[in-house]
C-alpha cells in the first residue's frame, strides 16, 4: 500500500500541518460527521476543525457515547463511524465502544489524542498506553510515529475497518505529530501488502452447497449479521434465494432486518428468546445454511445437542468463524452477498430436481410449531405488557408509514424488541448483540438520527439501562435531535432479576433500581419533552404523542414488574428443550450448576 | 472436522509478518487472550529489507483448536503468510542452547566427554567452568541437560525452535 502512495504535489505536500492531513484524509475517506470530545492531546485538532466546514463535529457528554454513536451511524448507513477523543482518560473511556463494535463487526476508525512522542512513557499527563490497551478491543490498531505516516496510516486505517469481517480500528495521535507539518498522499489504489480478505467464494464449494440443499428434506436457512454488512443488495439476494428455494428462513438477533418480518418463510429471531419455530427448525432440520452468523452461545444452546441430525454449510468472510464452535461440512468463505449470487446461479444451472414433496411435509411440521404461537401474551386491566408496549409501538409505526429506526439497550427490553418489533429492510435495527452493552442504545440512536435527519428514531430502553449513558440527552438537545427515548420501566434490571427468578431461588441481590429518578423532570431538564404512562388505556395516546413531538423525548412506560421474557431456552439446554412460558418454569428450575455457569 | 475428536497433536507453525512496532505483542495477545498454549516462540527479521520476520511458533491441542489459531493468527492485519509445518510435510526443527556447567576433577572431565558425544561447542572455559554451544532439536538439548545436571549443570539459555520446511519450495 505505502508503496504505491505519491504525495499530491511536492510544494503542497509539507505546508500542512499533521491536523490538517488527518482532517484532509477523513474528507477524502468520505467522512462527514464526526463524534468527539475534545482535550489537551487532540487540540490541533479541534482548532483544525473549526477552522473548516467539509466535516461536522457532534459533541458528545462521554466517550464511549461517541463511539455508540459512530457504530449507529455505521449500522444505519453502512458507511465507516468516525470518532475523535483525547489521549489517557479519553482512550480509556472509548475502549467499551471499540470492543462493542469488534464483537459486532461495525466499521469505526478512532482517533486517539496521545502525548508527544518524546514523552511517550514518562507517564505523562493524561497518557495512556492506548495501542496496548486497545489491542485486543480492535481490529487493528496504529500509533503514529513519524510524520511521513500519518496519510497512509490515515487511508489504511479505513480500508481495514470497511473491508472482510468490518471492526474499530483505533489511530494514535502523538501531540507533535498534529502540530508538526507532514506529507499528504492521497488514499492509494493498490493492494494492502498483507491484508486481502477473501470475497469471492469457491465455485466448487457453492456447487456443493448447492446439491446439498437440492437434495435437503428438511432445510432451514439461519441469516446473520454478515448478510446486513454485506450491505442491502446482500439482503435483497437472500429474499430472492430463500424465495427461490422454498425453504425457511431464520435471523439471528444481528440479522433482523436481513428478511422481511412479515414474510410467510420467515420464523422469526432463533436462540435463546427466539421462537419456538426456529428453534425447533434449527433442532430438527437435515441441512442448514449458516450465512453470515457465527454459531455464538446464545444461538446454539448446548453444542452437543445443537442440530444433531444437520448437515451445515457455513458461508463467512472470516475464515476463523468456521469450525471455531461448531464443526460444519461445507464451508465457504467469502462475502455474504457474493455467495448468494453465486448460489442462485448454480441453483438455477444445477438440473438436480427438488423434492418439494417432502419439503411440503417439513413445512407442514413448522406449520404446528407455529400453532404454539409461542410471542402470545394475555394484555388485562391496567397493567401494561412490556410485551404488549412493543407491540403497540410496532403497529403504530407501522400504520404511520414513517422511515423508522429502533435501538436498544441491553436486557429484556431488548429480547421483547427484537420479539415484536417486526424489520422489513436491513440497516434499521441497532442492538448491542455480542457484547452485551447496557448504555448503548441512546447514543446509537442518536448516530442514526445524524444520518437521518428526518427518520423516526426510538431507542427503546429499560430504566437501569438508560441511566448508563443519560448524559447524552444533552447532545440531543444542542443538535436538537428528536430522537425517542422509550423505557419499559419494570424497577429492575429485569434481566438479572429473571434469571435470579429462575436459577437464584428468587433472591433478588440489589437487582431493584431503587431511587429512580423522575424520568419526566429529567427530560424536561434536558430541554426535552417527558412523557409518563402507568395505564394501558392511554399507552397508545403516550406513544401518538411521543412520536408526534418534534424535538426529543423521555416516554416513561410503567410495565409489569415481574414480567419473564419468554420464550427462553435455559442455560446449558438444547433448543428442543425450550421453555414457552411460566407454566414450564419449573424447567429452568431443574437446570443443573454444569448450565448455571454459563453466562 | 469432529472426527479428529480430542486428539492433542503439536504444531510448529511459521508466520511471516510485517516488521512493525507491536506486531509480537499482537501474536503473543492472541494466544494469552484465547487461551491456546505456546511451547517455545521465537522471531527476527528474514529478508533484506528488515521488513519481513519470521516467527515460530511451537503450540499443542485437538486438531479443531490449531486450525482455529492458523485462522486467528491469518486474520491479523500484519501477517502475510502462516503455514502449518507440522502438517504441510517434512522439516527441519533446530534450537540453539548455551550451557553453562561448572565443576572441577573426574566431572569436568566428565562434561567435556559428554559435549563430545552430543557435538556441543566449547564456547568458554574458565579453570572451573565451561559455556557448551549445541544446536538440535528440543529433544537432544532437554537430554543433554540432564545428563549435565549431575557434572554441575548451573545455567541454561535456550533459543525455542525455529524450524523449515525440507526440499526447494519456499514460504514466501
Amino acid at each position: 500500500m505505502s508503496a504505491a502512495t505519491k504525495p499530491a504535489s511536492t510544494e503542497a505536500a509539507l505546508t500542512m500541518s499533521g491536523a490538517e492531513v488527518v482532517l484532509r484524509a477523513l474528507k477524502d475517506n468520505g467522512v462527514d460527521v464526526i463524534f468527539g470530545y475534545p482535550g489537551g492531546a487532540v487540540l490541533p485538532i479541534y482548532d483544525a476543525l473549526f477552522q473548516q466546514n467539509a466535516i461536522r463535529h457532534i459533541l458528545v457528554r462521554h466517550e464511549q457515547a461517541a463511539v455508540h454513536a459512530a457504530e449507529g451511524y455505521a449500522r444505519s448507513t453502512g458507511r465507516v463511524g468516525c470518532v475523535l477523543v483525547t489521549s489517557g482518560p479519553g482512550a480509556t473511556n472509548a475502549v467499551t465502544g471499540l470492543v462493542d463494535a469488534l464483537m459486532d463487526s461495525i466499521p469505526v476508525v478512532c482517533l486517539t489524542g496521545q502525548v508527544p512522542t518524546h514523552l511517550i512513557g514518562n507517564d505523562a499527563f493524561q497518557e495512556a498506553d492506548t495501542t496496548g490497551i486497545t489491542r485486543p478491543a480492535t481490529k487493528h490498531n496504529y500509533l503514529v510515529k513519524k510524520p511521513g505516516d500519518l496519510a497512509r496510516v490515515m487511508h489504511e486505517a479505513f480500508y481495514v475497518a470497511k473491508s472482510g469481517r468490518p471492526g474499530p480500528v483505533v489511530v494514535d495521535l502523538p501531540k507533535d505529530i498534529l502540530i508538526n507539518k507532514a506529507p499528504y498522499t492521497e488514499p492509494p489504489i493498490a493492494e494492502h501488502r498483507s491484508y486481502r480478505p477473501q470475497t469471492e467464494p469457491d465455485a466448487e464449494q457453492v456447487r456443493k452447497a448447492v446439491r446439498l440443499m437440492k437434495a435437503a428434506k428438511r432445510p432451514i436457512v439461519y441469516a446473520g449479521g454478515g448478510v446486513i454488512n454485506a450491505g442491502p443488495e446482500a439482503s435483497r439476494l437472500l429474499v430472492e434465494f430463500v424465495r427461490m428455494t422454498g425453504f425457511p428462513c431464520t435471523n439471528t438477533l444481528m440479522g433482523l432486518g436481513a428478511y422481511p418480518a412479515g414474510d410467510q418463510q420467515f420464523l422469526g429471531m432463533l436462540g435463546m428468546h427466539g421462537t419456538y419455530e426456529a428453534n425447533l427448525a434449527m433442532h430438527g432440520c437435515d441441512v442448514m445454511l449458516n450465512i453470515g452468523a457465527r454459531f455464538d452461545d446464545r444461538v446454539t444452546g448446548r453444542l452437543n445437542a445443537f442440530a444433531p441430525t444437520s448437515k451445515k454449510i457455513h458461508v463467512d468472510i472470516d475464515p476463523s468463524s468456521i469450525n471455531k464452535n461448531v464443526p460444519v461440512e461445507v464451508p465457504i468463505v467469502g462475502d455474504a452477498g457474493r455467495v448468494l449470487a453465486a448460489m442462485i446461479e448454480c441453483w438455477k444451472a444445477e438440473d438436480a430436481p427438488q423434492d418439494t414433496h417432502v419439503l411440503t411435509a417439513w413445512w407442514r411440521q413448522i406449520d404446528e410449531w407455529r400453532a404454539k404461537d409461542c410471542l402470545r401474551y394475555r394484555q388485562e386491566g391496567k397493567i401494561i405488557k412490556p410485551q404488549h408496549a412493543v407491540k403497540r409501538l410496532y403497529e403504530i409505526t407501522q400504520e404511520l408509514g414513517r422511515e423508522t429506526f429502533i435501538s436498544t439497550e441491553v436486557g429484556q427490553h431488548q429480547m421483547w424488541a427484537a420479539q415484536y418489533f417486526g424489520f422489513a429492510k436491513p440497516n434499521r435495527w441497532m442492538t448491542s448483540g455480542g457484547l452485551g452493552t447496557m448504555g448503548y442504545g441512546l447514543p446509537a440512536a442518536m448516530g442514526v438520527q445524524i444520518a437521518h435527519p428526518d427518520a423516526l428514531c426510538i431507542d427503546i430502553a429499560g430504566e437501569a439501562s438508560i441511566l448508563m449513558n443519560i448524559q447524552e440527552m444533552a447532545t440531543l438537545a444542542q443538535y436538537r435531535l428528536p430522537v425517542k427515548v422509550f423505557i419499559l420501566n419494570n424497577e429492575y434490571m429485569g434481566m438479572v432479576r429473571q434469571w435470579q427468578e429462575l436459577l437464584h431461588g428468587g433472591r433478588y441481590s440489589e437487582s431493584y433500581s431503587a431511587a429512580l429518578p423522575d424520568f419526566v423532570k429529567l427530560a424536561e431538564s434536558f430541554h426535552a419533552k417527558g412523557i409518563r404512562v402507568t395505564d394501558a388505556a392511554d399507552l397508545d395516546a403516550g406513544i401518538r404523542e411521543m412520536i408526534a413531538y418534534p424535538g426529543p423525548v423521555i416516554a416513561d412506560i410503567a410495565v409489569a414488574k415481574d414480567e419473564n421474557c419468554f420464550p427462553m431456552i435455559p442455560s446449558g439446554a438444547a433448543h428442543n428443550e425450550m421453555i414457552l412460558g411460566p407454566e414450564q418454569e419449573g424447567g429452568v428450575k431443574g437446570v443443573t450448576d454444569e448450565g448455571k455457569v454459563l453466562v | 472436522m469432529s472426527e479428529t475428536g480430542n486428539a492433542q497433536r503439536a504444531a510448529t507453525i511459521a508466520v511471516l509478518v510485517e516488521n512493525e512496532a507491536g506486531v509480537l505483542a499482537r501474536v503473543i495477545g492472541l494466544f494469552s487472550g484465547r487461551g491456546y498454549n505456546i511451547d517455545s516462540l521465537t522471531v527476527a527479521p528474514v529478508d533484506d529489507t528488515g521488513r519481513i520476520s519470521r516467527i515460530t511458533v511451537v503450540t499443542s491441542g485437538t486438531e479443531m483448536v490449531i486450525d482455529q489459531i492458523k485462522a486467528q493468527l491469518d486474520r491479523l492485519v500484519p501477517v502475510h503468510k502462516v503455514s502449518d509445518l507440522t502438517m504441510e510435510g517434512p522439516h527441519l526443527t533446530r534450537e540453539l542452547a548455551l550451557i553453562k556447567v561448572v565443576g572441577k576433577g573426574e566431572h569436568r572431565m566428565e562434561a567435556l566427554r559428554l559435549a563430545d558425544a552430543f557435538r556441543a561447542r566449547v564456547v568458554d572455559a574458565t579453570t572451573e567452568s565451561f559455556v557448551f554451544e549445541m544446536t538440535g532439536n528440543a529433544d537432544k538439548i532437554d537430554a543433554f541437560c540432564a545428563l549435565m545436571r549431575p557434572v554441575g549443570l548451573v545455567e541454561v539459555s535456550r533459543t525455542g525452535a525455529v524450524a523449515i520446511a525440507r526440499g526447494p519450495r519456499g514460504l514466501n
